[in-house]
């Protein structure tokens, strides 16, 4: 059994705001769900699936769906940190294979700028500590630290340069300077990401991804749900979902989860990553994109610099189009949860609804990658490969 | 050399973890090994998280390792420096490389144990160029 063609996605939304002073969490997922809803041509009472994350308030699903007035036969609050989102797409194609559900909806959102939250560079603890806190927790790993430690191996086992890091920024803000939403819209240069504060070596300040307030929100439908709509028809292909940690002290920092969960996506998917025209790929940090682009076989391991080099992953320029809204480095990092406008930025460019200046070109088949929690520590890795009919 | 010591929030021992911290307060780093596999771990769990044996006992590290890799936080009130030193007998662990100058610090550069005191709690392992 598998979910290739058994489930569309049908509705898509990125809020708007990037600052959310003036609204409240649970607002922001409400205001969400209701852009994707009216995106797909659906209301609310067809939604009979529900999923959310950590970053919903409450017992997430419960909060939410009485909030929303949600009438529900199937909830999923899997939580893999900022890769959720793309789990859930999964997550939700499954229960509708199945029959569990009709009509799924996912929404994320979060306020971190509107809170004053120092997201990358001070120590967080999420709900009950996991049981490597004690071991862990007085190293001080802050997640531009612990992404530093695995930009400083990639350097030392493959030679990868600063330079060839800035240039995954480089191609983040040739999209972002077309998207009126980005935070950050200017184009910037090589030397500019190189010259930039250093935050944790090697990772510059501009080898960061920004912080922002806001959210976004995906409806996942069945074949007939998708049928009966007006919109561009995204088919879920495949999809794959692999948690990565220390391996009990045999930590190898030179690959992610991306490893498994992309081999299972292009398994189920039956095509190849020289099929992808257009990939979303997280990007917390310069390093992320870097790494995950070997792990998911567009390139040979160790050879990611190069082949992010040279403008290679601008649209229209390069080989493999990457996110073409800014990603999370130039546009949106709603909640410091990327994987949800991962997968939104991938259906705009398979309907061709990207921004014109970055839509790819018949863009048929997309993948939306994105990794949860530290990539140097313990992260969630999850795949989805979409197409259009 | 002399830089400012970064305050260092005590670890929370639990019934599981209770004696590797004891022992730290006598200067010890306790690894896990296991008699099922053979297989030394790090952090250390009651089940091995190799072969799920609950054989698992404590084996005293030499406190003696390299540098697997490292980053030395910038944007810190008191910059640091997070590393995995990968042990002689085996694991790599976080921890933090302390007493030394940071930009002179490298990958594969050999290591060795000393303890920090934390605020009100057992101090914890760290490394200082050998």
């Amino acid at each position: 059994m598998s979910i290739n063609g058994r489930a569309y996605i049908v509705g898509i939304y990125e809020h708007p705001t990037r600052k959310a002073d003036d609204k409240s969490l649970a607002q922001l997922h409400a205001e969400s769900a209701k852009g994707a809803l009216e995106d797909a041509g659906l209301t609310k009472s067809d939604v009979d699936g529900y999923f959310c994350a950590g970053d919903a308030p409450g017992l997430g699903p419960l909060a939410m769906a009485d909030y929303m007035g949600l009438k529900l036969r199937h909830l999923d609050s899997t939580d893999t940190g900022g890769s959720s989102y793309i789990v859930h797409v999964a997550h939700a194609a499954e229960a509708i294979a199945l029959g569990k559900c009709r009509v799924a909806l996912i929404t994320l959102a979060g306020r971190p700028r509107a809170e004053g939250m120092a997201t990358g560079t001070v120590p967080r603890v999420r709900g009950t500590p996991s049981p490597d806190v004690a071991f862990e927790f007085h190293c001080g790993p802050v997640t531009a630290n612990v992404y530093g430690m695995c930009a400083m191996r990639h350097m030392h086992e493959f030679g990868t340069t600063s330079e060839q890091l800035a240039w995954i920024k480089v191609a983040a803000s040739h999209h972002a300077q077309w998207n009126p939403h980005a935070v950050l819209k200017e184009v910037v240069t090589v030397e500019e990401v190189v010259n930039s504060p250093m935050i944790s070596d090697p990772l510059h300040r501009l080898d960061c991804c920004i912080i922002s307030d806001g959210g976004g929100a995906i409806i996942v439908a069945a074949p007939e749900v998708a049928r009966s709509l007006k919109r561009p028809k995204v088919k879920i292909r495949g999809a794959g979902e692999a948690p990565k940690g220390q391996m009990g002290g045999k930590i190898d920092l030179t690959y992610s989860g991306a490893r498994w969960s992309g081999a299972a996506a292009f398994e189920e998917a039956k095509v190849t990553p020289k099929d992808i025209k257009y990939a979303s790929i997280y990007d917390s940090f310069t390093i992320t994109v870097l790494i995950q682009i070997e792990d998911l076989g567009f390139c040979e391991k160790g050879k990611g610099g190069a082949f992010v080099a040279d403008g290679n992953l601008i649209s229209g320029v390069g080989k493999l189009p990457f996110n073409t809204d800014g990603g999370g480095l130039c546009n949106n990092h709603p909640a410091n949860r990327g994987g949800l406008t991962k997968v939104v930025e991938a259906v705009r460019q398979l309907r061709g609804e990207a921004h014109p200046k970055v839509q790819v070109p018949n863009c048929n088949l997309a993948i939306a990658h994105g990794t949860g929690g530290l990539l140097g520590s313990r992260h969630g890795s999850a795949t989805v490969i979409m197409e259009r009919e | 050399m002399a830089q400012k010591e970064r305050e260092l929030v005590a670890p929370e021992p639990n019934p599981e973890t209770q004696a590797f911290w004891d022992a730290a307060k006598e200067g010890k780093l306790l690894i896990k090994h296991c008699r099922a596999c053979g297989e030394l771990h790090y952090y250390p769990r009651a089940i091995c998280p190799f072969c799920f044996s609950d054989q698992t006992e404590w084996r005293e590290s030499k406190g003696r390792g390299t540098i697997y890799s490292y980053s030395v936080m910038r944007r810190a009130p008191v910059p640091y420096a997070i590393a995995y030193v990968t042990l002689e007998e085996g694991p790599t662990m976080m921890t933090n490389l302390v007493d030394c100058d940071f930009d002179r610090l490298r990958i594969g550069q050999n290591v060795k144990l000393v303890f920090k005191p934390t605020q009100g709690g057992p101090p914890v392992p760290m490394f200082t160029p050998a």
